[in-house]
């Protein structure tokens, strides 16, 4: 169906694809796989017409093509879908399906758009597809599962061959992932090619025939699914066998009297139609894991500490002794530090470098007059570079030109360059690869050994059980319970779950 | 070269250089510098002079700009503060023919510039405390502000008769006039606070991205209050500067639509007006570029009726110029002439 060869492309300072192959076959699910920055969004890029390939060819259908933007690779019908979903959020479903080619009236009645022919037509589509959605609501009020869902309709309504999937499922939980696959297998029984990438390894498996790896810009190889295993793909990725990290029970925390007073705790926090009220304590030299579904105020109690949003009630200490904590300038003051989970909206200022994003929590603590010189910004930004390895072309580029993951380092960095006492990780590892979060992982183990209280937050159940010496449960919006060292993922999944069952 | 040409400033520098050329075929005398009673004189110090008032505003401008915010009301807080500082000078003749003034002119000076700089303020808690939008909150003073001065002047022009005073608009100092020392040395101090503290990172990262500069701990509230604040004074300064100038007040025209051409000043001068990238130096010739603009279309002899007409076209002209995509297309369409005709 489509076939790439030879792919180069280049940006100043990084080549991003070098001679990369894809091969994409009409009723075939195929995954494309790499770490952050092995070039993945520069190849979907180039095949939807966004950059124009310095060498090698595009084949659809047998015939060369080269698109020259969005719009044209979708007349060749190729369709992508990203990330986050494009839908119009003030239009109906209806609306957002058949934007820009709404079906007219006759001349002779006005000539007007024929909006009962927009409804009939998108009620048709998604019937075609399965898809349950009354088409006059407003994509905006639906939830983001159906909303993908939407977008994924909108972009095989111009009967596109190749669909090309960005991540659609790194913000959908299990069930909405399933209905997304469901989507997919119908798409491929009726002969579209599509290109589905994701970080997901156990959703690659799900439901893909065959995959292509990259690492570095290079094209590594085209496996069939069954032929390689999750360990091989990973090794594939990464060019290495990755070491996972784990808490052993004799890097716990120091057991010493200064653990007995815990280094940050909040008393009976609570914030309106946020969280409930709950306590929560850090100890030194601890990583506390902070599980529980999507909504059960995981991200809410991570804003709350570090006075993101106001609380309505609640105590703070540190060291024991009662705080005044009001807004994030006294958390910093207190020496926290908070990694968010929305990284483009509230993490990276992407016009500035990637030194200045890692200097401007120290600065914004050290105040307007004690101002870090160029040189020291410098420094410390190189050292930070080196240790967690972020890629990229010099420490003065603009931190929007760096892969999400490299992002996601930078802004850990960040909070390591104030040597913070308590750090808040809301998602840390969310939309990275498996070796850039490993490297992550481990140097959150790291900085707890240092001394640092972390608290790790993830949707990832698995993660948290991993680093974690101890975990609090979330659910409906405030602590269902405790667990400690040593604890499995079903110790957890049972006590989110405990109310379902009683 | 390149590296020339990438700067920040070198097309706001070009525009100003072709202005200053084509001014100079219109008046051939326009580049002379002479020497007078110890002053510099000339159209260029001319334009320096002219251009102050403007300048200080811009740089007020630019500040508020770089944190995201815009303030239409400069105009209205310049004919504010020339109407304190006139009604607090005012000057009257005593026995032996001297004139006094009312209050002593440090006070004078000090309370027109305080009251401005509170004008700022109120914007600011508009903008910071109330969440309103930056062009809304603004709008408020602008439209009130005018209304004040006049309140304050009685709708008459309040004259000043205390020489000391004139000093402001129409003084030299070692040969520079003294408005031009006021406007270079507020931007020195500015350049320094920017370049030799935190507080040019931290304005950078609030314009970029002000939730991620909040999550990191910046004080975005009162750095941009202090923005707003600046931006009074600044207007405070250049009413001073003003009315010294004409030596009274008038609250209906001063100040008149000098918002406007402080934004495209500073516009002009490259700073971006989405905020996060700007530059004080780039303010300053983008003031210059609009004095020499005007000073060019008074010198061409072109009748009032149209002046306006004529600097819409020039301001378009300048724009035009300053736009990477119509120099990418005029680029392209030159490629293109030349390899069809090759």
């Amino acid at each position: 169906m489509l076939r790439a060869r030879d792919i180069s492309r280049a940006f100043p300072g990084v080549q991003a694809l070098s001679g990369v192959e894809l091969t994409l076959r009409a009723g075939e699910v195929h995954a494309l796989m790499g770490q952050n920055g092995a070039g993945k969004s520069t190849l979907i890029k180039v095949l939807t017409g966004v950059y124009a390939p310095d060498a090698g060819s595009i084949e659809l259908l047998g015939r060369t093509v080269a698109p020259e933007s969005p719009i044209h690779a979708q007349e060749l019908g190729i369709s992508a879908v990203h990330q986050e979903s494009h839908l119009l959020p003030n239009l109906s479903v209806a609306e957002n399906i058949c934007a820009g080619r709404y079906p007219r009236k006759a001349w002779s009645r006005g000539g007007g758009i024929d909006w009962r022919e927009t409804e009939r037509r998108a009620r048709e589509l998604l019937a075609g597809l399965g898809i349950k959605l009354d088409v006059a609501q407003l994509a905006g009020g639906l939830p983001a599962a159906l909303q993908q869902l939407a977008t994924v309709a909108r972009a095989v309504a111009t009967d596109a061959r190749v669909l090309i999937l960005d991540e659609p499922t790194s913000s959908l939980d299990a069930d909405e992932v399933q209905a997304l696959f469901k989507l997919l297998r119908t798409l491929r029984d009726k002969g579209v090619a599509i290109l589905f990438v994701t970080h997901f390894l156990d959703q690659v498996y799900e439901v893909c025939d065959r995959m292509t790896v990259l690492r570095n810009g290079k094209f590594v190889g085209e496996y069939a699914c069954a032929k390689l295993d999750a360990r091989g793909l990973v090794a594939a990725m990464v060019g290495r066998e990755v070491v996972a990290a784990q808490r052993s029970a004799a890097s716990g925390p120091p057991d010493d009297a200064a653990a007995a007073v815990p280094v940050f705790a909040a008393k009976d926090m609570s914030r309106r139609g946020q969280l409930k009220p709950m306590d929560i304590e850090l100890r030194r030299g601890e990583v506390l894991g902070l599980a529980g579904l999507l909504g059960s105020g995981r991200t809410e109690l991570a804003r709350l500490l570090f006075a993101l949003d106001e609380r309505d009630t609640g105590e703070i200490s540190v060291d024991g002794k009662p705080v005044k904590l009001d807004r994030p300038a006294d958390a910093l003051a207190l020496g926290l530090g908070f990694c968010p989970e929305d990284r483009k909206h509230s993490g990276i200022v992407a016009d500035l470098s990637v030194r200045e994003n890692i200097a401007l929590a120290l600065q914004a603590r050290m105040g307007l007059r004690k101002f870090l010189k160029v040189s020291e910004q410098r420094q410390i930004a190189d050292k930070l570079v080196a240790a967690l390895g972020i890629k990229t072309a010099s420490i003065e580029t603009p931190i929007g030109q760096l892969s999400g993951g490299n992002q996601q380092k930078a802004i850990v960095a960040r909070w390591l360059a104030t040597h913070p006492r308590v750090l808040i990780l809301d998602e840390p590892t969310r939309g990275i690869d498996v070796a850039a979060k490993q490297e992550l992982m481990n140097e959150i183990l790291e900085l707890a050994r240092g001394g640092t209280a972390v608290l790790f937050i993830s949707a990832e159940i698995d993660e948290v059980v991993r680093v974690s010496d101890r975990i609090v449960v979330l659910r409906d919006r405030t602590k269902a319970g405790e667990l400690p060292t040593g604890s499995d993922q079903d110790a957890v999944y049972s006590m989110i779950a405990a109310s379902h069952l009683a | 070269m390149r590296h020339i040409v990438r700067h920040e400033l070198f097309w706001p520098a070009v525009t100003l250089a072709l202005l200053l050329v084509a001014s100079s075929l219109f008046n051939a005398s326009f580049l002379t510098l002479a020497w007078r009673d110890g002053h510099l004189y000339g159209s260029l110090i001319d334009i320096l002079n002219r251009a102050a008032p403007l300048m200080v505003v811009s740089l007020g401008m630019t500040l508020v700009i770089a944190v995201r915010g815009l303030d239409i009301s400069v105009g209205a807080v310049v004919a504010i503060a020339a109407a304190v500082a006139a009604l607090m000078i005012g000057g009257s003749f005593s026995a032996t023919g001297e004139v006094q003034s009312q209050y002593p002119l440090w006070l004078a000076l000090t309370t027109a510039l305080g009251v401005a700089a509170a004008c700022g303020a109120w914007n600011g808690l508009l903008v910071v405390k109330a969440g309103m939008q930056p062009i809304v909150a603004t709008l408020i003073l602008m439209v009130a502000g005018r209304g004040i001065a006049q309140l304050l002047t009685g709708g008459q022009i309040i004259t000043v008769y205390y020489p000391p005073f004139f000093q402001l608009g129409n003084g030299f100092l070692l040969g520079l006039p003294v408005a031009l020392w006021i406007a270079g040395s507020l931007w020195l101090a500015l350049h320094l606070l920017m370049s030799r503290t935190a507080l040019g990172l931290f304005v950078r990262s609030i314009g970029g991205n002000p939730e991620a500069a909040r999550v990191a701990g910046v004080r975005s509230s009162a750095i941009t209050l202090c923005a707003y604040t600046f931006c009074g004074f600044a207007a405070g300064v250049a009413g001073l500067i003003v009315s010294s100038n004409v030596k009274s007040a008038d609250a209906n025209n001063a100040g008149q639509l000098l918002e406007l051409d402080a934004i495209l000043a500073v516009t002009l001068g490259g700073t971006a007006l989405t905020g996060g990238r700007f530059t004080l130096a780039g303010t300053v010739i983008g003031a210059l570029i609009i004095q020499t603009l005007t000073s060019m279309i008074y010198s061409l002899g072109v009748p009032p009726e149209v002046n306006l007409v004529v600097k819409a076209a020039l301001v378009f002209a300048v724009m035009l110029l300053q736009s990477a995509e119509f120099r990418g297309i005029v680029a392209r369409v030159a490629r293109g002439r030349s390899a069809s005709t090759s």
